[in-house]
């Protein structure tokens, strides 16, 4: 499968553009980075390739038609901030089930204890929620992963669990990971090519 | 001369569950560091290890039900909670974790500092634009809302600033920038206690690093120590060094013990290769190895 971004055009504001026919391709098991200033749209364009936010002018494309308006989107983001992105009210297995229902062993293979099903997220860290956030993610349909620095504000040992653990699963699956790193040395160690945010003028 | 001196740190929760049964949860323990004048001393270690909660301590903005032991001393002076009212903001400099502490209804100009000279100043060093100034906190990137914590933090003249993950969501470039900063005002006589998970800037910038696992300090090493494993002391500091992208990427076995279930003994115990009985049975005491202090039976 292919996932392509087509002249993306996007501002906040009117007659501000963030991004200006912005345009990258990722193909099935292919890993790419995704490096650049701070401010430069980084996490905009993350949210457009997953169809959060509609593009001003251009296109998404998923093996050239448009990404699904309704039902499971196979390309799914991952946020840096995982408090932000679960329900501060629902119980984390109320979160993760309401995507798919993975079995015992897949939870074992991504380190969530049965136990924080059913605890809230203020419960739990920062690396354990965005445990939850990945699972969620994995779901069976999913083809693309957009993990929009997913593990800045995790230690590195945390940090080297998740991705070591996520590289598997990509790799078993032949998913397509689109990941977003200020790290250079994360970048080379997680992806295959990386893709430079030209620098606005 | 020693700006502050943390000494034996404990801080527990407070809970009740249910009417007549109260528990409280421990989050720190045996936790000391001292941060010198002209030095960045880095605080590095898991998520969840109770790095914040040591700022929240020293500045006195933990939640009230938060119960403390031992001491902190400020320039010699024990650090009451009327000094640390006096302190705060003024000498005593704040760079919170959260993005979130800026006031959503304050232009964020207005919010670093009154002084339009000194904000001039601050902005073009961080690379904000005038017209930033004049915009809410929801219209910022997470790089420019850090940039302008930072700048909030060093707009007066602080004696100790405690910056707590500085630089997440920031370029390589930019990080560096707030980085080399912070040297300025340590290398011009003040302390800086450096949060962050971001070993490598650490090792760059600060003079010393203090490890913390579960809510102690494991060790406190030179930076230059973290050029290599065989210098660093305790095996979680092995641990973390081994798990950096550039030395193995390698996925240790196991997490931290949760609060309230704390092993007995030595915190790092159940995932320490080199754990022997006795490290089951008590809490290893700190010991001057090498030039560093660390928390280890088997350290050498």
């Amino acid at each position: 499968m292919l996932l392509e971004a087509k002249n993306i055009v996007f501002g906040y504001e009117r007659g501000r553009n963030i991004l200006e026919n912005m345009s990258l391709s990722i193909e099935s098991g292919e890993r790419l980075a995704l490096v650049g200033p701070s401010g430069c749209g980084k996490s905009t364009l993350a949210q457009i390739l997953a169809g959060n936010y509609v593009p001003g002018s251009g296109q998404v494309l998923l093996d050239g038609k448009a990404l699904p308006r309704r039902g499971f989107c196979p390309v799914q983001l991952i946020y840096q901030h995982p408090e932000k992105a679960l329900n501060p009210r629902w119980k984390l297995g109320k979160s993760l089930f309401e995507a798919w229902a993975p079995d015992d062993g897949f939870l074992n293979a991504l380190g969530i204890e049965k136990v924080w099903l059913s605890r809230y997220p203020a419960e739990l860290s920062g690396g354990e929620m965005q445990r939850f956030c990945i699972a969620r993610a994995l779901a069976p349909e999913t083809r693309f992963l957009i993990a929009d620095e997913i593990t800045t504000m995790l230690d590195v040992v945390t940090q080297a669990q998740i991705w070591n653990m996520l590289l598997r699963i990509a790799a078993e699956r032949n998913l397509g990971i689109l990941a977003v790193t200020h790290n250079g040395e994360l970048a080379k160690k997680i992806s295959a090519r990386t893709v430079t945010f030209p620098e606005k003028t | 001369m020693n700006i502050l001196e943390v000494k034996n740190l404990s801080l527990a929760f407070r809970m009740y569950d249910g009417a007549f049964s109260r528990r409280d949860l421990s989050v720190l323990t045996n936790l000391s560091i001292t941060v010198r004048g002209g030095e960045i001393l880095a605080v590095a270690g898991s998520s969840g290890s109770g790095k914040s909660l040591l700022a929240h301590a020293i500045l006195g903005i933990l939640p009230k039900n938060a119960v403390t032991g031992g001491e902190l001393f400020w320039c010699g002076e024990r650090l009451t909670p009327k000094l640390q009212q006096k302190l705060r903001g003024k000498d005593l400099a704040f760079v919170p974790q959260s993005v979130t502490y800026l006031d959503p209804l304050i232009r964020v100009g207005r919010q670093v500092t009154k002084d339009d000279k000194r904000l001039a100043d601050l902005f073009f060093r961080y690379h904000l634009k005038k017209e930033v100034a004049r915009q809410f906190p929801h219209e910022l990137s997470g790089g420019m809302t850090r940039r302008i914590l930072i700048s909030a933090a060093l707009a007066g003249n602080p004696k100790l600033v405690i910056a707590d993950e500085p630089t997440p969501g920031l370029s390589p470039h930019l990080a560096e920038h707030a980085m080399k900063h912070f040297r300025e005002i340590a290398d011009s006589g003040a302390a800086v206690l450096l949060i962050t998970h971001d070993i490598d800037l650490a090792i760059r910038f600060a003079d010393r690093v203090a490890v913390f696992y579960a809510g102690t300090t494991v060790e406190t090493a030179n930076a230059s120590d973290f050029a290599d494993e065989n210098l660093l002391r305790h095996p979680y500091s092995r641990v973390l060094y081994r798990a950096m992208p550039q030395n193995g990427f390698a996925p240790a076995v196991g997490s931290q013990p949760y609060a309230g279930a704390l092993p007995r003994g030595c915190l790092f115990a159940p995932r320490c290769e080199k754990c022997t009985a006795e490290c089951t049975k008590a809490p290893p005491a700190p010991r001057v190895v090498r030039g560093g202090e660390v928390c280890c039976r088997h350290a050498a």
